[in-house]
This record gives C-alpha cells, sequence and structure tokens, in this order.
C-alpha cells in the first residue's frame, strides 16, 4: 500500500488572503500571520483581559500574567540589573510572542510560526538592533569598546578584537537558528515518529510492533513541550544578556 | 516562475501529510523547502512587523504598567498592613504593661493599707491592753490597801480579844480581874 511521508508540508504558508506580488514577492494573508495575530490575541486576554478588575487578590489568569511578569522581571534584572528596567516591555513580548507562538504549533493541525527562519531571524534582528542603536545613542563610540577586551596586551588584540567581531555578528544568526531549528527539528521528528506507527499498522504482522514508535511520539510530544517553552525562555535571556552589552558596555 | 504559487494550493482540506494518494502533491512541492522560500519573506516579515508592533504596543502601554501597578498596590498593601499589625501588637505590649504596673501598684498600695491597718489595731489594742493593766493595777493596790487595814484592824482586835480571853482566864483562876496595865505589859510581851 502507498503510504507517503511529506514532513515537510506542515511549514507551508497558505495564503488566507492574497494582496498581490511585488516582484517576486508575494504579499498575502497567511495562516503564519493568522496565527501571530491569534498569538497576539491570547497574550492581550491574559495580561490586558484578565489584569482588567486590578485585584488585590488575582484570580488564576491574572495570576499567571504576574507569574509571567515576575519572571521576565527576574530574568532581566539578574542580566542587566537597574538599568534594564525600560527594555522590560521588549523582553516580556519576545518571551510571550515566542511561547505561544511555540505552544501554538504544539496544538495538532496546527502551525509552528516559530519553524520559519525568517521570521525568528526577524525577532533577532530586531534585538541586536536595539543592543546597537541603544548603544550607539548611550554610549557613542565607546560602545565600540564591546569588541576590545580589557586587560589584554596589545599584540593579542589584533587576534581577539577579530573574534569578538564575529562573535558579534553571530548573535543574531545563533539566537534565530537555536529556536528556528529546535523548532522545526521537533516537528519533523515527531511527524516522522508518528508515521511510523502507521506505516507499521499497515505492515501486516509487523504492526505488533506499532506501540514502540507510538511511545517514541508520545516521548517526544512530552520533549517538544519543553522545548516550545525552554527555547522561549533561552531566546529572553539571551536577548536580556545582549542589552545589557549595550547598557555596560565595558568588558 | 519555477516555484509552485503557495496560492494555488489545495484548501485546508489537504492538510494531513500522511494521505495515500497524496504524492503528486508532495512532488510538487519537493523542490522548496517552505522555510526557506524566499519569496514569502517580506510579506512574513510585514506581519511580523504588525504583530509584533501591536503585541508591543499593548504590553507597554497597557498590560506592563497595570501587573506593575497590581503588584505595587498588592506590596504597599502588605506593608501596611504589617505595619498596622506592627503597630497594634505595641499598642497590646503597652496596654499589657500597663496592666502590669497598675497591677503592682495595686497590690502595693492593698499591702501599704493592710500594713496601717494592722499597725493601727495593734496599737489600739496596745492603748486598751495599757489602760486595763492600769485600770488592775489601781485595783490590785486599792485591794491591797483594803487587806493590809482589814489585817491591821484584825490584829488590834486580836489584842483586845486575847486581852478579855486572858482576864476571864485569870479571873477564872484567881477569881479577880488582873490589873489591866499588868495586862498591857504581858501582851506586849507575848505579841514580840
Amino acid at each position: 500500500m502507498a503510504v507517503t511521508i511529506d514532513p515537510i508540508h506542515q511549514f507551508e504558508l497558505k495564503p488566507l488572503v492574497s494582496l498581490g506580488h511585488i516582484g517576486h514577492q508575494q504579499l498575502a494573508f497567511t495562516q503564519s500571520a493568522l496565527y501571530m495575530f491569534a498569538a497576539v490575541g491570547v497574550i492581550a486576554l491574559i495580561t490586558v483581559v484578565a489584569t482588567a478588575s486590578r485585584s488585590v487578590v488575582p484570580g488564576r489568569m491574572q495570576s499567571l500574567a504576574e507569574i509571567f511578569y515576575e519572571f521576565i522581571a527576574d530574568t532581566l534584572h539578574q542580566a542587566t540589573g537597574d538599568g534594564g528596567k525600560r527594555f522590560m516591555p521588549l523582553v516580556f513580548s519576545l518571551f510571550m510572542f515566542v511561547l505561544i507562538l511555540n505552544l501554538f504549533g504544539m496544538i495538532p493541525y496546527a502551525f509552528a510560526v516559530t519553524s520559519h527562519l525568517i521570521i525568528t531571524f526577524g525577532l533577532a534582528a530586531l534585538v541586536i538592533s536595539v543592543v546597537v542603536i541603544f548603544g550607539v545613542m548611550k554610549h557613542g563610540t565607546h560602545f565600540f569598546g564591546l569588541f576590545v577586551p580589557s586587560g589584554v596586551p596589545k599584540p593579542l588584540l589584533a587576534i581577539l578584537v577579530p573574534i569578538e567581531i564575529i562573535s558579534f555578528i553571530s548573535r543574531p544568526i545563533s539566537l534565530s537558528v537555536r529556536l528556528f531549528a529546535n523548532v522545526l527539528a521537533g516537528h519533523i521528528a515527531m511527524k516522522i515518529f508518528a508515521f511510523f506507527v502507521v506505516q507499521l499498522l499497515l505492515a501486516g504482522a509487523w504492526s505488533v510492533l506499532s506501540p514502540l514508535p507510538l511511545f517514541l511520539t508520545i516521548a517526544l510530544t512530552a520533549l517538544e513541550f519543553l522545548v516550545a517553552a525552554l527555547q522561549a525562555y533561552v531566546f529572553a535571556t539571551l536577548t536580556a544578556i545582549y542589552l545589557n552589552d549595550a547598557l555596560h558596555p565595558g568588558h | 516562475m519555477a516555484q509552485p504559487n503557495p496560492l494555488t494550493t489545495p484548501p485546508p482540506g489537504a492538510d494531513t501529510q500522511v494521505v495515500p494518494g497524496h504524492v503528486e502533491h508532495a512532488e510538487a512541492h519537493s523542490g522548496a523547502f517552505p522555510p526557506f522560500e524566499t519569496s514569502g519573506f517580506l510579506s512574513q516579515l510585514i506581519w511580523l512587523a504588525l504583530a509584533f508592533g501591536l503585541l508591543y504596543y499593548l504590553m507597554d502601554k497597557v498590560a506592563l504598567p497595570r501587573i506593575q501597578a497590581i503588584l505595587h498596590a498588592r506590596s504597599e498593601r502588605l506593608r501596611a498592613d504589617l505595619d498596622q499589625a506592627q503597630a497594634m501588637k505595641a499598642e497590646a505590649d503597652a496596654a499589657g504593661l500597663a496592666y502590669e504596673t497598675a497591677l503592682r501598684d495595686a497590690q502595693g498600695k492593698a499591702r501599704d493599707i493592710a500594713q496601717t491597718t494592722r499597725n493601727e489595731l495593734a496599737a489600739e489594742a496596745e492603748t486598751k491592753r495599757k489602760a486595763l493593766e492600769a485600770e488592775l493595777n489601781t485595783k490590785l493596790s486599792t485591794a491591797e490597801a483594803t487587806i493590809r487595814t482589814r489585817t491591821e484592824a484584825a490584829m488590834g482586835n486580836v489584842r483586845s480579844i486575847a486581852g478579855e480571853a486572858a482576864t476571864a482566864i485569870v479571873e477564872r483562876l484567881t477569881g479577880q480581874a488582873p490589873d489591866p496595865a499588868t495586862l498591857n505589859r504581858a501582851l506586849d510581851a507575848t505579841a514580840h
């Protein structure tokens, strides 16, 4: 029996409303955009609607909003100290956005927005742009002292400065690829193991083995939930650490 | 255009991957890995910017200030309550202390009153006792004086009785009353 596996199909964009072309680029309101706005809606539900009563004794949803707030505020404070407070909206928005999009991706048949490199790269580029623009605005050329480790002999600087610059440039790449690759690989793995269940069930006597990939799929699903939350946290933490460089460029 | 147009992809009903007979669809996309399909990048970035911009605006202007205000109000409330509890505890402690002092004062006063009363009573008893004693002493001395005069009187009577008895004895023996002077001399001699 012909059963084909296409673990890639789940990442395809599906235009819901087409808006035409600009050259090679196709402009359309895709399911990806819908999921992004849905995520914004869910986050607003937790953080805006649930806190509308401003209860001193919080309800469940308000507690959730407060827990997220305090978690990110703590993370940001640990990485940047008191000066990082102004970045709270950015880091909080990034964390919630990535977390909810990752969790949306865990709903069967749903689309994982963060499995698209351009999305994660867009977010990472935003972070690095904020770091560079804020760093230069606040510290001027002193910001580029970031690339010059202090207390290092002059000849060594010739080697270290390029390394520092490369490591800085690689930050948006590693930040975006880490999230994208985790989500993409996880979804492909889940799909493949789930497909093995079907394939074994159709393979006559071999179908007795089908529970094995089923258990693996269940375990992988649990792992992917962990990855979904963990990668959102990693993204927010790294953002806070990079922002700390903009606040305190001295090594 | 080598890429298949995503706008012409099948409706959402063709969402499942493991669909038999769906081979031609999978093949149609085999050339492009969707996440790297550049034709959708601009569109995705625009929607990302709009969605994330909206999210940032909501968080920055509404959600985070509100949550911060809630947390601040709660910590203020907690601190105020704790302060109030502290004040009330101090008040209770002061009241307890005042009670202790009042109790000690009252006890001291009671002790004083008892002492003075005891002293007064003792003094009164002492005076009464002394008065009684004096009265008894006078009565005693009067009685003694009476006894003494009575005794003396009795003693004087004894002499006259003895004289009469002696006169009677002598008269009986001699038939003649003795001379009162001789009798007096004899009486004086026996009296010593």
